[in-house]
């Protein structure tokens, strides 16, 4: 762990890595946003001080190896069935802080049923829904967040509505049910986007201590290396073409979490 | 404690109970959701967990994340819905944490019926799920037997840290018997979970589960060293039954309702003058192969009884080596075979070998 021990006694530190992550390097991407976001989590669990009652639930997808990264209890869960797993955990131990960190694919397609029926039964957990538009670690299919006429390896003609269908819009999905107290879509294309990601991440997390209901940040990522795009083009592809179809921002705020939110 | 009546389903509801279950996350599918609708009334009674999944896919999953908490766990289903939970068997069986699952098998295959049924033998025994691995199969003959085997697959599930599954067919469910109760067993504190569990890296480094070993070397060595936990179970854990096998000429061999149902053919054998005998598995992994290997080599023929095509058929023959001759006899589409025709066949064997 890089703990600042390295820093001469006249100096202080200004920025190091949050004890809830290890300083393995990652497989990821270069150019990857799920770096970033792994990140403002381990960053929002330190602050909030949850590190040893924390843990993690990772998907299938290319977050699979989370828990390598995480200096945290962790779980890896068949493809899909984050929601459920994180439900048998946080059921049987209900003083533990329980998230699940999810792709597209895993959260929207083959999970469909897990994620809704979790967040309908208000489960206290949290979802980190990762959506990049695409299957990243199968390399690059068509996922149920692609954009129409988008082309991937599996629509090479681009996505036809007509055949596959039309994206989910899963924070809106989820966020219509009762038992979700905190749905949000936020984006982590620029900085003062991953700052409000970050405030976001931080309030789900507190909807699940106050023992609220479910919550869910959704966070519009980039897949560089799938899109074929560089990392700087893929951020600008995000921003015109994902933003627009995924609107940012809350699609659930329940009366019991805005009073939360203005105590802090 | 005094002997009551009891239907097989509540029978090995409350049992888990008994045993210290701590959480039960399933979905309704005849013939076993007496035993969800009795553990959606005892558990929360008790301060305990119990929660109606969405579908069988959920449910095992749930149970699986119950498990890598550390908690005493169960599901139980038909087998439709035991083969929606066969990816979870494989996770569960690699990242080797402890669950308990209780199938009542019905007729199959597809929708089959809700008629009691052996054809999930093979299911159970030789492919739960992808992948190299075997649960531990338990097969209760009777409800008395249902209660102490359920108490007995949570033991043996938190000693090799595996699944442990109890199949029955579905009218053992059904049916009841009067049996005794073990006492109630205190639920372990949440404190007191396994050094293993996810319950947060307090003072320690972070537990990991996962059944994902990217490195062929590293994955051959988590196989090496479940197989190594397998031959463990086979060598301690094999349970059967034996009836009039001391001066047998002909032995029957049949598991569950069945094996029951061939001691009355045994019986009526005997009585005509036949030298019958029974051997009943209990575990049907690991399978009592050295035993029937060991009668197979005194009695002149051997005669597997099953509701189904002939599926634990095939592992009789592997023990047997063709030391003896071994027929078959069995009925399918949840009919039930019934002494009158079962004793005809021992006669015929009598005959021929
Ligand atoms: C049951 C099952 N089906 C399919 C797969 C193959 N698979 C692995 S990852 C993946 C897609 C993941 O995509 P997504 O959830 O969008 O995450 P990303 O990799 O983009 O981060 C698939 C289909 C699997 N492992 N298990």
């Amino acid at each position: 762990m890089a703990t600042g021990q390295d820093i001469p006694p006249d100096m202080e530190p200004v920025y190091q890595y949050p004890e809830s992550l290890t300083s393995r390097f990652t497989h990821y991407c270069p150019g990857c946003t799920h770096g970033v976001i792994h990140r403002l989590i381990a960053e929002v669990i330190d602050e909030l001080g949850i590190r040893e009652r924390t843990v993690g639930v990772a998907p299938v997808g290319c977050a699979v190896l989370a828990y390598d990264y995480f200096n945290l209890d962790f779980c890896e869960a068949a493809h899909g069935r984050a929601p459920a797993m994180a439900t048998g955990i946080k059921r049987v131990s209900p003083d533990t802080v329980v998230f699940t960190y999810q792709g597209d694919g895993d959260l929207a397609a083959i999970g469909t049923a897990e994620i809704i029926h979790a967040a309908n039964r208000g489960e206290l957990i949290t979802t980190i829904f990762v959506n990049n538009a695409i299957y990243g670690m199968t390399g690059g299919q068509m996922a149920p967040t692609t954009l129409p006429g988008q082309v991937t390896t599996s629509s090479p003609g681009g996505r036809d509505v007509r055949m596959a269908g039309w994206p989910i819009k899963m924070a809106e999905l989820i966020g219509v049910l009762p038992g979700a107290a905190y749905v949000t879509r936020q984006a982590v294309l620029d900085v003062p986007g991953i700052r409000r990601a970050k405030q976001a991440i931080r309030l789900a997390f507190r909807v699940q201590l106050a023992g609220l209901g479910f919550s869910m940040v959704e966070i519009l990522s980039t897949c560089n290396t799938n899109w074929g795009l560089s990392p700087l083009e893929a951020l600008e592809w995000a921003k015109a073409h994902m933003v627009p179809y995924y609107p940012l921002g809350d699609t659930k705020v329940a009366d019991a979490v805005r009073a939360l939110m203005e105590q802090a | 404690m005094a002997r009551e009546l009891w239907e097989g389903n509540m029978a090995i509801a409350e049992a888990a109970v008994r045993a210290g279950l701590e959480a039960f996350f399933g979905y309704p599918i005849t013939p076993q959701t007496e035993i969800l609708e009795y553990l959606s009334r005892r558990l929360p009674e008790l301060g305990r967990v119990f929660l109606q999944a969405e579908s069988e896919v959920a449910s095992i999953n749930m149970v699986y994340g119950a498990a890598c908490a550390g908690a005493r766990v169960m599901t139980s289903s038909s087998s439709p819905g035991i083969s929606l939970m066969q990816e979870g068997f494989s996770y569960i069986a690699c990242s080797e944490v402890p669950a308990v699952v209780v199938n009542l098998m019905r007729g199959g295959p597809g929708l089959g019926n809700v008629a009691p049924s052996q054809g999930d033998y093979f299911q159970a025994v030789k492919m739960a799920g992808h992948g190299d691995f075997h649960p531990i199969v338990l097969a209760p003959g009777s409800i008395q037997e249902a209660i102490d085997l359920t108490i007995l697959a949570f033991d043996l599930a938190d000693r090799y840290r595996t699944l442990a599954m109890i199949v029955a067919d579905g009218s053992l469910g059904q049916m009841m018997e009067p049996a005794e109760m073990p006492p109630m067993r205190p639920v372990r504190p949440p404190g007191e979970r396994p050094p293993w569990a996810l319950t947060g890296a307090r003072g320690r480094l972070p537990n990991v589960i996962t059944s994902l070993y990217l490195a062929e070397e590293d994955l051959e060595q988590v196989n090496l060293r479940l197989q190594a936990k397998l031959r463990r179970i086979a060598a301690n854990e094999v349970r059967w039954k034996e009836y009039a096998t001391d001066d047998a000429e002909l032995l029957i061999v049949a598991f569950g309702t069945v094996g029951r149902i061939c001691q009355t053919v045994v019986r009526e054998a005997r009585a005509k003058g036949l030298k019958a005998g029974l051997l009943r598995p209990v575990t049907l992994w690991p399978f009592p192969s050295t035993r029937i290997a060991e009668l197979a080599a005194r009695v002149r023929g051997m005669l597997v009884v099953e509701m189904n095509a002939g599926q634990m058929l095939e592992d009789v023959r592997l023990a047997v080596e063709a030391r003896c001759p071994v027929r078959f006899y069995g009925r399918l589409g949840g009919m039930i075979p019934l002494p009158d025709e079962i004793l005809p066949q021992l006669e015929a064997m009598d005959a021929e070998v």
